[in-house]
């Protein structure tokens, strides 16, 4: 193979290896950036993924803020052992609205992907004061606080506006209404027939829990921890969606 | 790269023909097993990304030549384990609820299944050994004090349903009424019935309160929970005559119940279980000491 000795031409012309070195940097960067522009093809069509709620969203900040990807992913691998435990494995779009997406790689504690719906309001507010108090092996610290730090959703607009700008398709009337349905979906006694036109069954398929999440009177960070929590993995129904059976 | 048979003696190794203070420096060629691992991972990354999926396209990736796919694996395995399981889960969903233990194949299944779905789905309320979590409102499974009824009929259901929820219309339902918020009772009377319920639970009480809170007990408690406190299972009322709490029987905990009132829930499970997943746990809840 003597074409493979030729290299010794390359290794003392600076300039030839520079503009080689750049044609094998450009192949590499193509390959990694190029398929990011239609990323949108790759994520399978599904109903009843809609954005999040302005107090989910908001819920969604605390679990950041408090860094609950730390311990829990959101992410069901397709693996027989995780779908018998967790559920239907997760989907691209489960997750195409989250910015940025909590797959995550660690699990302290359990997977977080379909925990929505799975327990109680009650049963989160306790796991969340003392989570030994109701599973003694945790190691889970205590969030209790979090009912003690009212919410006044003063910003939610902006943050609202701010995923949109990063490609959620909150419409205006959305976001001119963020704070409005914020408070709302805490309060069964209001009337929540704007957040039900804007993200109800009609629109998305999806059902929006509007309940008060903490029992508690005034909205709290733990109302919207709650209602982030248990809405995760509920919106795709696998009753009646297959997914692509070879992806 | 691919040199010549190297000679051991350094002298008669070419030179890079470099000299810096004498010191020259050798042309050794690469060992020739590296050189050819390295040839081999590249003809194996070739073969690999013909044979798996690998390059993005426009639409999808190249799925490879062996369609390999994850889902289609996963899909498989299950399918697999249900196939297997399929005669014993059909027979499982075709006895009688009550017929389960006394065939003991069927039974040592619905024991073994019921006891993993138990521990996935149940255990984070119940506890992991289904002892519940007293004054938490967490039911202990393993006592025959049973809220909705204790006979499999009973169990299945309210795992099917589900208690007080919103997303079952068939849900178990009651609601004890808030007598202290809404102002049903005034605070003495509330004080009086507190005696009462901790005297017919045998427990110290005050004998004068006690006696005027039979009263408030009669006309405000009996309809759901009985003249004598032991409950009504058709209405999910509690026994309050016995030493098995739910959300506690200190006298603190019983004036919270009444003032507040309580309002459990369980999810119904048909949505995510199966007839035969939700006979199995229902098997092994009412094997776990309690069933009637």
């Amino acid at each position: 193979m003597a074409f493979l000795d030729k290299h010794k031409a390359i290794e003392t012309h600076a300039t030839l290896l520079m503009v080689l070195s750049l044609l094998v940097v450009t192949i590499g960067g193509i390959v990694q950036i190029v398929p990011l522009f239609y990323l949108e093809n790759t994520i399978e069509k599904v109903e009843g993924v809609r954005p999040y709620t302005p107090l989910e969203l908001a819920g969604r900040e605390i679990y950041l803020r408090e860094g609950c990807y730390g311990c829990h992913s959101q992410m069901i691998r397709p693996m027989r052992d995780e779908v018998e435990r967790y559920g239907h494995y997760s989907l691209a779009a489960e997750s195409m609205y989250d910015r940025p997406f909590q797959w995550g790689s660690k699990r302290t504690g359990p997977d977080l992907a379909r925990v929505g719906g799975r327990y109680s309001d009650e049963w989160h507010q306790d796991h969340f004061e003392n989570a030994k108090s109701v599973v003694p092996e945790s190691v889970m610290p205590p969030y209790g606080f979090l009912a003690d730090r009212p919410l006044d959703g003063k910003f939610i607009a902006d943050l609202v506006a701010t995923h949109r700008m990063t490609g959620v398709p909150y419409t205006d009337d959305m976001v001119a209404n963020a704070r409005a349905d914020f408070a709302v979906q805490a309060d069964p006694l209001e009337d929540s027939g704007g957040l039900e036109d804007r993200y109800g069954e009609d629109v998305f398929g999806t059902v929006v829990n509007v309940r008060n999440f903490d029992g508690r009177p005034e909205l709290t960070e733990m109302d919207a921890l709650i209602a982030y929590i248990q809405v995760l993995g509920t919106m795709v129904d696998f009753s009646t969606f297959t997914p692509v059976a070879n992806r | 790269m691919c040199a010549k048979p190297v000679k051991k003696q350094p002298q008669q190794v070419e030179t890079t023909g470099h000299q810096w203070d004498g010191i020259e420096e050798y042309n050794n060629p690469m060992p020739r097993w590296w050189v050819w691992t390295f040839y081999a991972t590249i003809v194996w990354g070739v073969a690999y990304s013909v044979a798996y999926p690998a390059w993005p396209l426009l639409r999808e990736a190249t799925p490879g030549l062996l369609g390999a796919s994850t889902r289609a694996d996963v899909a498989a395995e299950i399918a697999a384990v249900d196939a297997a399981n399929a005669a014993v889960k059909a027979q499982l969903v075709a006895a009688d609820l009550n017929a389960i233990g006394a065939d003991p194949g069927l039974a040592t299944f619905a024991e073994n299944a019921g006891a993993a779905i138990f521990r996935t789905n149940c255990a984070t309320c119940h506890g992991s050994g289904a002892a519940g979590f007293e004054g938490k409102g967490y039911p202990n499974l393993l006592d025959d004090d049973w809220l909705w009824g204790g006979t499999m009929e009973d169990i299945h259901l309210t795992i099917t349903h589900g208690i007080r929820n919103t997303t079952d219309p068939d849900a178990r339902y009651s609601e004890m009424p808030r007598f202290g918020a809404d102002e049903l009772l005034d605070e003495d009377q509330i004080g009086q019935v507190v005696e009462h319920v901790l005297a017919i639970s045998g427990q110290e009480h005050d004998a004068a309160l006690a006696a005027a809170g039979a009263t408030v007990f009669a006309e405000n408690c009996a309809s759901c929970h009985m003249d004598d406190g032991s409950g009504d299972r058709s209405l999910g009322a509690p026994k309050l005559s016995d030493a098995i709490w739910l959300y506690g029987g200190s006298r603190a905990a019983i004036t919270e119940t009444v003032v507040n009132a309580r309002f459990g829930v369980m999810p119904d499970w048909n949505e995510r279980l199966t007839e035969d997943e939700i006979r199995a746990v229902s098997f092994y809840v009412h094997g776990r000491g309690g069933g009637e």
